[in-house]
């Protein structure tokens, strides 16, 4: 078995027209390799190192990561004097993955790292949480290291980021019992000594995942009597200075394998990363945005083993002699499930290449000033990441829920039973719509993209594709969907009431994101049909549903609707 | 110290995974339908090469294989994981081998090679399933074997300790150096490629690949000396023909019988004295245990 091979999908967003330009930034033009011996000579090179790595990735997952993951889910981590003790299993799976050399795919190779670019770490990301969801988030956390390699020091990066490449684990310690989606209200207290210039942290995180890792990154009240976000700094502090104690492994609904913490900085020494007062408005606001599309991947690796599971017992259950499969009631659910799973990963792969192209943009920042163009350029894509970010995160992770439960309806009574993998993703995939930002909290960081017009014009850009002649029908339907999301749009914005707006947002958001996963599947179909036209024309029904329904509400909706609401 | 070691290995088709057309109407392996893959106790013998390097920093392991061009691939397959020099025994003359002609080969190869501490090879191919190379190899090459190793415990002053599965437990054995050990499925698994490895490794070719139309990686081998898979004939390692290949093979198949297992029922014995005594007499007398 070979969950890279065996889902075809994977492949085709490897081979997308601007992966080229990708490749050749993250690559510097092929200059790397007379220095290093695995760096390729040209893009046909890269890509090939990139599918033999994936194929890697894919046989592993499927031949030990996904079969360990029972026997990690039931034993879990433990607390032992303040360490936390991974379950053997996983133990095992990180060993495995450090032999792989898996463990610092996009750090560049002077600190001894793969230098993929951010797609492809997601497509090994996407087949990683496909397998076990739990070891995703303890494997993915290597992507922390971006913090270190683009707001430290040179001497932070040459001491951490070779170690983070050997396979030590990280985390980002941000919420406290106090600051959970309120990050302002952070009071982990960081002090100077001004004699000797060292940093001390002193206080307490909670619900950090994998607390006990080798390198923390933390967000600190830096200036003391500040209130808000600008008196928070970041601090990176190693396990080795014993300082750093777990004192409560939390007791979760899902992702067992991956432990949430509750930890104690007790006069921790720490080392500044960055400038003062920058660590929340600048470097943790950049975390989280590769936090939230690490999460929209464990979303769309989620959404795939649900259907996966869903199909593989709708084609072996009999009942009324025939598989379910043949039933109407069934196929529709998973017919459903992988359209909804194609359409989310054709907005993730979108977001990912603009978050990448962005990043190659700082990138090249940092070494030469950019062209008037350039600047423009890399503005766009900026944009583009950071508006479509929240669609994929929020949108991503509602999609992995919807098809965690019609994989267990799928399953019937048994899939009320521990015996089948479907409970396990369904309670495993509970969490991607709560951590790094509730949906509630992307439809925030959405929103102003709608009333900015902005998502209009991605959806424009997106429509104005070549498309076959035998997809055009299914372009002009989706053109009805944005032109609904549009003057659902103008509808809501016509009470110029910011509560009717916030009201409302969920719905305009969720129209936004069916039309824009609709647009980019068109785009995916257009290019390869056979992989995902009927997938396109199941999701577009889907879609025209989804958005009708909302598009009926807000057109009926008036402001005193809102009372109703205010009373309960 | 600084050992240098052989892993003898095979690429054989994947009987784990046989579907229709796994077999030939004359009863033998139709090689096409099934995928070629490393053999699973080889890869076994190349983690006990492996972990001998690691605790002997400055070794070398070689893998050493027989078979036609597309073999090569194992070779690769070996590097991925950790090996530093592959060689690829190659020539029509070895074409049709038993087993004493095939360990002649490989003895022979290894002469060529000259300088071993350490022979390893997996205990049996999941093709032929004789178990008979390695310790033929051995015998070529009048050199101490241990069969079965399971664990390598000590290897220092020219003596090496071996742990070995027997039927019922395992021994404890130990011999002198040079020594060819064969290694079973017990044995630790082997590593997983290694992604560093493979972005490099995948340039590597032997002499008829690197001529082939369309081979993009010259440069590289010339830069890079790791990359230049050894492919080696009859007249590389001396070979007397005689002694190769079908001419050289006294195992003869005068006909390949089909088995189809007929019995398809089962049989019921209830938990009490009785049917239990009844079954192991039963058993005992077809000769399924003792």
């Amino acid at each position: 078995m070979n969950y890279y091979t065996d889902n075809k999908v994977l492949k085709h967003y490897l081979k997308h027209p601007l992966m080229q330009r990708i490749v050749a930034m993250q690559e510097d033009n092929y200059s790397q390799a007379e220095q290093f011996n695995y760096a390729p000579m040209d893009f046909e090179e890269a890509v090939l190192g990139y599918e033999q790595v994936l194929n890697l990735v894919g046989e592993l997952c499927a031949e030990v990561i996904a079969p360990n993951a029972k026997e990690i889910e039931t034993e879990g981590p433990r607390l032992e004097d303040g360490r936390v003790i991974y379950a053997p299993a996983t133990e095992r799976n990180l060993e495995l993955f450090r032999k792989a050399g898996l463990m610092g795919i996009s750090m560049p190779r002077e600190y001894g790292g793969l230098n993929f670019p951010r797609t492809v770490f997601i497509l090994i990301e996407d087949i990683v949480c496909r397998a076990d969801a739990a070891f995703g988030n303890l494997w993915g956390l290597q992507d922390c290291a971006e913090t270190i390699l683009n707001f430290g020091s040179d001497e932070q990066r040459n001491r951490y980021l070779p170690r983070v490449c050997a396979g030590e684990t990280m985390s980002m310690d941000l919420t406290e019992p106090d600051a959970g989606s309120d990050l302002q209200s952070v009071r982990l207290k960081a002090t100077l000594d001004k004699e000797t210039g060292q940093w001390y942290l002193d206080g307490v995180k909670r619900f950090i995942t994998n607390g006990d890792s080798d390198i923390h990154l933390v967000l600190a009240r830096s200036e003391e009597g500040s209130v808000d976000g600008r008196g928070l700094s970041l601090f990176i502090v190693d396990k080795k200075c014993g300082a750093v104690h777990t004192r409560r492994i939390e007791d979760k609904m899902g992702i067992h394998g991956s432990p949430t913490c509750e930890i104690v900085f007790n006069h921790a020494p720490a080392e500044l990363c960055g400038s003062r007062r920058m660590g929340l408005i600048k470097y943790v606001m950049a975390l989280m945005n590769g936090a939230r599309l690490g999460i929209a991947t464990q979303s769309v690796g989620l959404a795939q083993a649900a259907y996966n599971e869903a199909v593989e017992y709708a084609r072996s259950r009999k009942q009324f002699g025939k598989t379910i499969i043949n039933f109407p009631a069934v196929y529709e659910m998973v017919g459903t499930m992988q359209s909804r799973l194609d359409a989310a990963r054709s907005l993730l792969y979108e977001t990912a290449r603009n978050v990448d192209m962005e990043g190659q943009f700082n990138d090249l920042a940092r070494r030469r000033p950019l062209t008037p163009e350039e600047r423009a350029e890399s503005k766009l894509f900026a944009k583009k990441a950071d508006a479509l970010t929240p669609i994929i995160k929020g949108m991503g992770s509602e999609i992995a829920n919807l098809n965690a439960y019609d994989c267990v309806q799928v399953h019937g009574g048994s899939g009320y039973m521990r015996d089948y993998v479907c409970e396990r993703l369904y309670r495993d995939a509970r969490i991607t719509s709560i951590y790094e930002g509730t949906t509630q909290l992307q439809v925030v960081a959405a929103i102003r993209y709608a009333t900015s017009g902005f998502y209009a014009q991605l959806l424009d850009e997106y429509l104005s594709v070549d498309v076959p002649e035998t997809l055009a029908p299914l372009r002009s339907r989706i053109e009805n969907l944005a032109e609904r999301y549009k003057s659902a749009v103008e509808r809501v914005q016509s009470f110029d009431n910011q509560e009717a707006l916030d009201f409302m947002a969920r719905r305009i958001y969720e129209m936004a994101a069916y039309s824009l996963m609709a647009t980019l599947l068109l785009c995916d179909a257009s290019s390869d049909g056979e992989l995902f036209a009927s997938s396109l024309s199941r999701f577009v029904a889907l879609a025209e549903a989804v958005v009708a329904g909302h598009a009926e509400y807000i057109s009926n909706f008036t402001i005193e609707h809102l009372s109703n609401y205010s009373k309960q | 110290m600084k050992l240098n070691i052989i892993v003898l290995a095979k690429q054989v088709p994947d009987t784990r995974n046989v579907g229709g057309q796994a077999m030939n109407d004359d009863g033998t392996i139709n090689r096409s339908a099934l995928p070629a893959i490393f053999n699973p106790e080889d890869l076994n013998a190349l983690e006990q090469a492996l972990l001998l390097k690691e605790t002997n920093p400055g070794s070398r392991v070689t893998l050493l294989t027989m078979g036609p061009h597309r073999a090569a691939d194992i070779l690769r397959e070996g590097l991925y994981r950790g090996a530093d020099e592959g060689i690829l025994l190659t020539d029509r003359a070895f074409a049709g081998a038993d087993t004493l002609a095939t360990s002649y080969a490989l003895a022979s190869a290894i002469k060529k090679i000259g300088s071993y501490d350490v022979i390893l090879c997996g205990r049996q191919a999941i093709d032929g399933d004789t178990a008979q190379v390695g310790p033929q190899v051995a015998q070529q090459l009048g050199l101490p074997q241990v069969t079965y190793t399971r664990r390598i415990i000590s290897l220092n002053e020219g003596m090496v300790t071996v742990e070995r599965s027997i039927e019922n437990g395992v021994e404890i054995v130990e011999t002198s150096l040079p020594v060819l050990l064969t290694v079973d499925g017990t044995a630790a698994q082997c590593r997983p490629a290694n992604a560093y490895r493979l972005l490099r490794f995948h340039r590597a070719a032997i002499p008829t690949e690197q001529a082939a139309e369309g081979f993009r990686y010259s440069k590289q081998i010339v830069a890079d000396e790791a990359l230049a898979l050894k492919e080696w004939n009859l007249v590389h390692i001396n070979g007397d023909a005689a002694r190769c290949g079908l001419a050289g093979s006294p195992t003869k198949v005068r006909k390949v019988d089909n088995v189809i297992f007929k019995a398809k029922e089962s049989k019921r014995y209830s938990a009490g004295d009785e049917d239990i005594k009844a079954l192991v007499g039963e058993l005992l007398a077809n000769h399924t245990i003792g």
